[in-house]
């Protein structure tokens, strides 16, 4: 089992050749309450770092990107109806997706929890 | 308050119509038949009026109160233009469709033709079209205009670039029609870094969307640069007009480089707006696009007649019926004529002012993250004030009780806790004046009573509303009786 973060604060918790894939506490916090969830369809191929659905807050509306390639096994419904999931438990309870990961390379473009906290301190 | 439902009364009646003295008819189908009566409101004459001027009270508008609402460009509306407007409301706008119809409405074609000229003039651009029905519309329009240039060189383009600063619709627009969006970060000096921009820049891009000033307020210095280095890949710039504002009579889009820009009448050109519309969003384009704009082209011959083309085989098309919002068409249009030349440019400078005014005057009161001269808004920060527990939200929530319109907040996204403020140029000193003290009072508040800004506002007809609960759980309609 391994976790690793994005630049755009999504995190992926990759287990042998899947992932599921969140935001962080932090983009959570920053995003405020969230109010909508578009889960992406399941079947769908992402590329790493391209779109893969979107969230809505009450401040504003954000893509979330893919943190590596793959194609999506699965999608966290509970978010449909109740999308605060995310904002109580973003690192766990409040995952979005699963992905079957096609290019377990693309981790090389992502960092460690130790990384991202490094990154979030040069955040203004 | 009761809704206008709530105060209906089974038989109450505004006017008596006489009982129909034509037999029923029976010809329509069954299945296009009603079965049962619509569930209207019944109301006295009076009882409407009063419904609705209480409803009227409750607003909270540019008629009743200072609103700098951020890239929205709230200015005054001159009473004028709206007998202005007026004056064209017989005609109907079907007359112009007809064979021949042409010639019964020159007055309304002349109309448009002439302000299109006017807006070439002020955005250095060759033509205009007015079908637009809003800046978000026109967006489409000129992105539906960049496809069908490069479709008809055989250019293969795949995306469109925006600065990460960029208005939603931007992307959004681009999207819509298929292309994929690649964003570039600010720079520290608050605008699309320069660097960036050149590596994510490749044959394959069809246009950049730019805002300039942007949407921190900031004036591009490179954006010659990022016109020449578009143009040598073959791609189109496009001005999103919402900020000009801030340039009127002092730098001309079509001078810079751009090939296309969507103005939004209803911002710079003091028409009425907010509330959703009607807006009015023309696209204007340099030469080389002029056979790609909407159909029918409305052109002015020699002898200084004014017709609409038939079909051009280039054309995207029909944009919308008609002319598009001829009344705001129409507004825009007396309103350039009234100011003038001069006057346009001192709106410009005034409006500049007014933002710089207002922004050093806050300056030591809230962050401000890009610590620029501004254009014609400004951007701060409530990052300070969060750390006593107050967003942006509960200042623009303050505001309100004390008789302003709230800012724009959390936009642009690039900045934490964003409060974006436009004055325009038709606020009086002491007007910025007092909404400064307000914001001057709210930050006080905010370092040394941070409870007493979490519940405002108070002094309105509904307190504080819960906004998440209203996102969470919509219910947009009314159950009728």
């Amino acid at each position: 089992m391994e976790l690793l973060y994005t630049r755009e604060h999504e995190w992926i918790k990759i287990d042998g050749t899947t992932g599921v894939i969140g935001l962080t506490e932090y983009a959570v916090r920053q995003l405020g309450d969230i109010t909508f969830v578009e889960l992406p369809e399941v079947g769908r191929e992402v590329r790493q770092f391209q779109i893969l659905s979107s969230i809505e807050s009450v401040k504003a509306a954000s893509d979330i990107y893919a943190p590596l390639s793959g194609r999506v096994t699965t999608v966290n419904e509970a978010l449909d109806t109740h999308p605060e999931i995310i904002n109580e438990d973003a690192e766990g309870n409040g995952w979005l997706a699963g992905i079957e990961i096609s290019e377990p390379a693309g981790k090389k473009a992502l960092m460690i929890r130790e990384e991202y906290d490094e990154y979030l301190r040069g955040l203004p | 308050m009761e809704l206008i439902f709530e105060k209906s009364v089974a038989g109450r009646r505004g006017v008596s119509l006489p009982d129909a003295d034509l037999p029923r008819t029976t010809e329509l189908p069954e299945n296009l038949l009603r079965r049962k009566a619509a569930p209207l409101p019944e109301l006295s004459e009076l009882d409407l009026v009063r419904h609705f001027t209480n409803l009227s009270r409750r607003n909270f508008s540019i008629d009743t109160n200072f609103y700098p609402l951020g890239s929205c460009t709230m200015k005054y509306n001159p009473r004028i233009l709206e007998d202005v407007a007026g004056l064209f409301a017989g005609f109907h706008p079907m007359i112009a469709q007809l064979p021949g119809g042409e010639s019964y409405t020159q007055g309304t074609l002349g109309v448009i033709h002439e302000l299109g000229a006017l807006l070439c003039e002020i955005t250095g651009m060759d033509e205009v079209t007015a079908q637009p029905l809003a800046g978000a519309h026109g967006e489409m329009t000129g992105i539906m205009i960049i496809a069908a240039w490069h479709r008809a060189r055989g250019n293969k383009k795949r995306f469109v670039i925006v600065p990460d600063s960029s208005h939603g619709t931007n992307p959004a627009s681009a999207s819509m029609m298929g292309y994929e969006i690649v964003t570039i970060p600010t720079a520290p000096y608050g605008d699309m870094d320069l660097d960036l921009f050149k590596k994510a820049m490749n044959s394959e891009v069809a246009a950049v969307m730019m805002t300039c000033p942007n949407t921190l307020g900031l004036f591009n210095p490179h954006v010659r640069e990022i016109c020449a280095i578009a143009h040598a890949h073959d791609a189109l710039m496009y001005y999103d007009g919402a900020n000009l504002n801030a340039i009127m009579g002092k730098a001309r889009p079509g001078d810079m480089g751009f090939d296309i820009i969507h103005l939004n009448l209803h911002k710079t050109f003091a028409t009425p707006h907010g509330g959703g519309g009607p807006g009015s969003g023309p696209v204007a384009v340099k030469k080389g696009l002029i056979p790609f704009l909407p159909a029918p082209r409305l052109t002015k011959s020699s002898d200084g007649n004014y017709a609409l083309e038939p079909h051009n085989p280039l054309s995207i098309g029909r944009m919308a019926g008609f002319y598009g919002n001829f009344g705001i068409l129409a507004r825009a249009y007396a309103y350039i004529i009234m100011l003038g030349r001069e006057g346009l440019i001192r709106v410009s400078e005034q409006a500049v002012v007014n933002a710089n005014y207002l922004k050093s005057s806050l300056k030591d009161y809230y962050d401000l993250p890009y610590d620029l001269p501004c254009m014609h808004e400004c951007v701060f920060s409530a990052a300070r004030q969060l750390q006593q527990g107050v967003h942006a939200l509960d200042i623009a929530k303050f505001l309100i009780d004390r008789g302003f319109h709230p800012p724009t907040i959390y936009f642009p996204l690039i900045v934490k806790e964003a409060i974006m403020i436009e004055p325009t140029e038709t606020e009086s000193k002491s007007t910025l004046d007092a909404f400064i003290a307000v914001m001057k009072e709210a930050a006080e508040l905010a370092a040394k009573h941070p409870e007493a800004l979490l519940q405002s506002p108070e002094k309105m007809p509904v307190a504080r509303l819960d906004e998440t609960r209203a996102a969470r759980e919509i219910k947009v309609c009314c159950p009728l009786l």
